[in-house]
């Protein structure tokens, strides 16, 4: 009986992830078939990175705000962060390893490792507010690392690599120096390395990664946190230190999204667009939608409100308007009490149903 | 063999002297009740214990160990485990999840090992699983193993509490007001159940109460608190008998 109620648990988990996984896998495969059978826009086909972008910092931001219960508005600081020192390093490195699968590997851990330290860095002094004080200043984080980037010029050459606020000229290089990163104008020819089955690779690696963190002595140590503080304490529970934990995996996640992002521009700039506070925000959103704690909403909700704006394109003015009902609607779904009522009915009468087929076998 | 020793303890909030010149020493393997008007202070001893206050006076010395002014999860670690007044539960957590955050650090394995889920992660979470469900079959909660915390009923709610503080294997158990909202009834069971918990894990256990069947019931020695100053201590006849005590709790 026990080791039943053990088993029951530990498969009951298994599934879900096991459905999480097969639903990534399944879209992949018949993207890749529709791609095959060219059933597919070049408009969609261009967005298939992105897509596996935004599901990635879905994901990951679902672990600060969803797990570890804070929430965070500097998502999209850590995704440029990311995004621009393994560009960096893939246009450093583009002659002197021409091999690009090695190269963007190493590329993708620097970016995850320079976001997660930005994460530890930024996450001890924040860490100790809570609710809307932390909100505030991580999104005045992620504002003050793009406008940063922004205002930076990076050059190298043979004496090592230069750095300035104000134009390239003061850079000083040599010769045969190169501008690497020239202010607003951000990161120009950064190899493209990233495709869809890229990101999707690095998206399974990302629900491997935090699913297997949730459910493990870890996971329990940040939600008995969120749950409650002081009595998390009072068992003996590290706060800072799994605070800290969950926060900057996130934010390393974050990162790796960003790599994957950069890599999929030929110009990489941080504008308030790709990298602003309304990009984390729109993060939110799909964390929000997708339901808080729930992995594989997130990823559903990334997926549907990207494509949604671009497959409304035809419907010109009316799309925004639809767009929004959309996003009315599935807040709905997911929180109105009496939605949820109405999804438990139709899971009992499914689950019902189907013992009775299996009776009358 | 004294099992902790408090000494002129004392902390002030803004003018209120909380608790004044406050000293108690228990046994080991003793049950000691702690009781007092509201407002008495009685809670503010059990946080100064835990560390979630620091104190302006005195010294507290468990087992032999200076703890005073010490972080709260230090405390922990050095024996002493709390339930709370107000039900602290981590409750979207299942039960038996709840127990293993309190087992968290009798049970090692690193993030790696959790995250690429290594041998070490299923031996160990096997042996968590194991430890959690034999401490939850001592509060008769094993049949709900899976069900999340906030679903309980109120007083197995409590149960699970004291046996999340258990599973921290502490030295000395503190339970604030574990009877708080139980029927008559629940209220005998959980007699049972603390003298259950005094005998098996030969637990040493301070508990403050207002249901003075459970405190003459269990209790092997008493202290009195009144205006953060101790009216009384002692063994539990006796403090009970005293006019004092009649006067300032019990009512004339």
């Amino acid at each position: 009986m026990r080791m039943m109620a053990a088993k029951i648990k530990s498969n009951k988990v298994l599934r879900s992830n096991l459905i999480t996984f097969g639903m990534v896998i399944g879209v992949y495969i018949i993207v890749q078939i529709l791609v095959a059978a060219g059933a597919v826009s070049s408009l969609v086909r261009g967005l298939l990175v992105p897509l596996c972008t935004y599901a990635i910092l879905a994901v990951s931001l679902n672990l600060t705000v969803g797990i570890l219960g804070e929430l965070s508005l500097g998502h999209a600081g850590f995704m440029c962060i990311g995004a621009f020192s393994s560009a960096f390093f893939s246009k450093c490195m583009q002659d002197v390893i021409p091999i690009a699968g090695i190269r963007f590997t190493i590329a993708i851990l620097i970016g995850a490792l320079t976001a997660g330290v930005f994460g530890l860095l930024i996450g001890i002094p924040v860490l100790r507010l809570k609710g809307d004080y932390l909100a505030i200043v991580t999104l005045a984080f992620g504002e003050i690392a793009k406008n940063i980037i922004n205002m930076l010029y990076v050059g190298i050459d043979e004496s090592g690599i230069h750095f300035s606020t104000r134009n390239s000229l003061e850079l000083n290089l040599s010769g045969n120096g190169v501008v690497i990163i020239q202010g607003a104008q951000g990161i120009t020819g950064t190899p493209n390395d990233s495709s869809f089955t890229v990101g999707i690779l690095l998206l399974l690696i990302t629900l491997v990664v935090i699913l297997n963190l949730i459910h493990s002595r870890d996971g329990r140590a940040i939600m008995a946190i969120r749950d409650n503080t002081i009595a998390a304490e009072s068992v003996g529970i590290n706060i800072t230190k799994y605070k800290l934990m969950a926060f900057s995996i996130s934010a390393s996640f974050a990162g790796v999204a960003g790599v994957l992002y950069a890599h999929n521009l030929s110009s990489l700039s941080a504008t308030s667009k790709n990298f602003g506070y309304n990009m984390s925000i729109m993060i939110l959103v799909f964390v929000v939608l997708g339901g808080i704690g729930n992995i594989r909403g997130s990823i559903i909700a990334a997926v549907v409100l990207t494509l949604l704006p671009e497959l409304l394109r035809g419907l010109n003015d009316y799309r925004m308007l639809i767009y929004a009902v959309v996003l009315i609607a599935m807040m709905l779904f997911n929180w109105a009490p009496s939605c949820i009522r109405w999804r438990e009915k139709i899971v009992y009468k499914l689950k019902s149903g189907k013992k009775h087929t299996k009776g009358a076998e | 063999m004294t099992m902790l020793e408090i000494r002129n303890l004392s902390i002030s909030f803004g003018g209120l002297r909380a608790v004044d010149d406050f000293n108690v020493e228990v046994k080991k393997g003793c049950l000691y009740g702690l009781i007092g008007p509201n407002g008495a202070g009685k809670t503010t001893v059990f946080n100064l214990l835990t560390g979630v206050y620091k104190p302006n006076e005195g010294i507290i010395t468990l087992d032999g160990q200076d703890i005073t002014g010490k972080r709260t999860i230090d405390i922990n670690h050095a024996g002493i485990a709390r339930t709370f007044q107000n039900i602290r539960l981590f409750k979207d957590l299942s039960v038996a999840d709840n127990v293993k955050v309190g087992l968290h650090n009798h049970m090692h394995y690193n993030t790696l090992e959790g995250i690429l889920r290594l041998p070490r992660y299923r031996a160990v979470e096997k042996q968590l699983q194991e430890q959690a469900l034999e401490l939850l079959k001592v509060f008769e909660l094993e049949a709900e193993a899976e069900v999340l915390a906030a679903n309980l009923p109120y007083g197995k709610q409590r149960m699970l509490e004291i046996a999340r503080a258990l599973a921290t294997k502490p030295k000395l158990l503190l339970l604030d007001e574990p009877a708080a909202g139980m029927n008559p009834n629940e209220t005998l069971e959980l007699m049972d159940t603390i003298k259950f918990v005094q005998d098996h894990f030969d637990m040493t256990i301070i508990l403050i109460e207002h249901d003075m069947r459970l405190v003459s019931g269990i209790c092997e020695e008493l202290t009195v608190l009144n205006f953060g100053r101790v009216l009384c201590q002692g063994a539990t006849n006796d403090v009970l008998k005293d006019p004092e005590v009649i006067k300032a709790y019990l009512g004339e």
